[in-house]
């Protein structure tokens, strides 16, 4: 059995900065993370981040990771990568499976920053060859450098959507038109704007009938939806892709709270089931902290600010202070309230007045 | 309009530009930010407060067209790349525009490029005039060109052929 003070379950945006906060206060840390790199998805985010200075707006999201990962690395966290968290028990324990060696920790306080898995959409022919997620479709440009094929059909205008048409674009692959069931553009109009301009057509109130090709994807069949989501006879489209790439939302991965036992909420503007928490993003146990997606879908810039709160409040739980705590505390909190603030922040704010503690 | 196909309407257009009189002074920002979101490093990166400071992160952006030079230190810097800029005193018959550009191959200087519309749709032929990519741009590289003055309200964005 491995004891440490705070353990951090995820090497995201959420989890980098909840790792930083919590050794900053003088926690010893542990990080987790499933995959061979930290960073998450930061690291296939090749625009501009929105948001103000002190989310790094301005940067782009692969350069913020090298800062997050050069900060961790001046600390005292220790970063196990390849490292799933299998369990949590009712004592505390924690399970990590790595490298095919099972071992056991367990933490004073844990802060789970797992983040979000992506939706599917039910079609005909969903699961042949050629139909990605959006993530995956990002993996493969902007990890592996492979191209993930000619033609593009794009499922959705939400900013994931919108952000992945663009780089494909930049990766010289055609994208033929984006998609989206809702009367509206869900992501940026800006992001909408600069694709639009590439001469892409953006078609809402749109869906995907079917799917069709031999051994992969050949032609996608569109349709348009009316006032009440039904389908319009007679305005069925045709598309020649070899690719098409679902991006229509996010749902917390939240398996690791469901065992742990804290108190669960179905909240429809989070996108599935959330934690219920309080303003320090503790759970309804007091060793169970949150950060980032697996509390709800938002963008990365709120992820990160969640991160730094959660990190500072599990260490102070443990009487690990922060020698800036008040300031730093009273600063992460005004960024999250004017980040969720406008427009953009509406469902944000509805699921919190349902998700909390 | 702009919230169902992500083309901004004339009248939008129109709203985002100054007077003529502004524009017959030379190098000016045009910004096309119509929706608050929580970003602001157009005002944070104006060195010559030009643009009004925001009081909320979500305020959409308010240019003061007078002390505006066009210095397009907010170009770059704008993570929706809805900034641009516009010297109208270019020539008689051409209008200079400055925009952000982060496909390639760049064009080279005296290169004739595609002009297109907000829709994508070609509009004009355009001359490219400066191609500038120093690292303070980050990666988003400003290109110049010269358009006909009948274009200035439609111009925005172009297309390189090899």
């Amino acid at each position: 059995m491995k004891y440490v003070e705070v353990l951090v379950v995820g090497g995201g945006p959420a989890g980098l900065c909840a790792a930083i906060s919590a050794a900053e206060s003088g926690a010893e840390v542990l990080l987790t993370e499933r995959s061979s790199i930290l960073g998450g998805q930061l690291i296939k985010q090749t625009h501009m981040f929105f948001g103000s200075e002190k989310q790094y707006a301005g940067t782009r999201g692969i350069d913020i990771t090298d800062i997050l990962i050069d900060k961790v690395a001046e600390l005292n966290v220790e970063v196990m990568k390849d490292a799933n968290v299998l369990s949590v028990y009712e004592d505390g324990v924690i399970s990590i499976e790595q490298n095919g060696k099972y071992m056991k920790v367990r933490p004073e306080r844990i802060i789970i920053a797992t983040g979000a898995s992506e939706k599917s959409l039910a079609f005909p022919n969903n699961d042949m060859p050629g139909i990605y997620g959006a993530g995956a479709v990002q993996t493969l440009m902007n990890i592996h450098g492979v191209k993930p094929g000619h033609d593009v059909l794009m499922v959705g205008a939400g900013n994931i959507g919108l952000i992945v048409s663009y780089q494909l674009m930049q990766a010289g692959v055609n994208v033929k038109a984006i998609l989206d069931a809702s009367p509206t553009i869900g992501g940026y109009l800006v992001h909408a704007s600069k694709i639009r301009r590439m001469g892409v057509p953006i078609l809402t109130r749109h869906t995907v009938k079917r799917a069709d090709g031999n051994d992969s994807l050949e032609r996608a069949t569109i349709v348009e939806l009316n006032e009440k989501w039904q389908e319009i006879p007679g305005t069925e489209k045709e598309f020649d892709v070899d690719v098409m790439c679902v991006s229509v939302g996010l749902s917390p991965l939240s398996e690791l709270l469901f065992q742990s036992g804290c108190e669960m909420k179905y909240v429809r503007e989070f996108g599935g089931y959330v934690p219920l928490r309080d303003s320090n993003l503790k759970t309804s146990l007091d060793h169970i902290y949150i950060a980032g997606d697996v509390g709800g879908i938002e963008e990365a810039s709120s992820a990160m600010v969640e991160g730094h709160i959660a990190g500072l409040a599990a260490a102070m739980s443990i009487d690990k202070q922060h020698p800036a705590f008040e300031s730093l505390y009273k600063d992460y909190q005004e960024q999250l309230d004017s980040l969720r603030a406008g427009h953009a922040g509406d469902h944000i704010r509805a699921g919190m007045a349902k998700a909390s503690l | 309009m702009l919230e169902r196909t992500g083309i901004a309407s004339k009248e939008q257009v129109a709203s985002s530009f100054p007077s003529m009189e502004r524009l017959a002074k030379g190098p000016v920002a045009i910004i096309e930010c119509f929706q608050r979101i929580p970003c602001n490093p157009c005002a944070t990166s104006c060195k010559r407060g030009a643009m009004i400071p925001f009081e909320d992160i979500n305020d959409l952006p308010n240019l003061d067209h007078e002390t505006c030079n066009g210095c397009s230190l907010c170009v770059f810097n704008c993570p929706g790349l809805a900034i641009m800029v516009v010297d109208y005193t270019y020539s008689d018959t051409h209008v200079s525009f400055k925009i952000p550009y982060e496909f390639l191959p760049l064009p080279q200087v005296g290169q004739m490029v595609k002009g297109l519309d907000r829709q994508g749709n070609e509009i004009c032929r355009a001359e490219v005039l400066q191609v500038m990519n120093s690292k303070v741009m980050d990666r988003t590289p400003l290109i110049t060109l010269a358009v006909e003055k009948e274009h200035l309200m439609t111009f925005r964005n172009i297309k390189v052929v090899s």
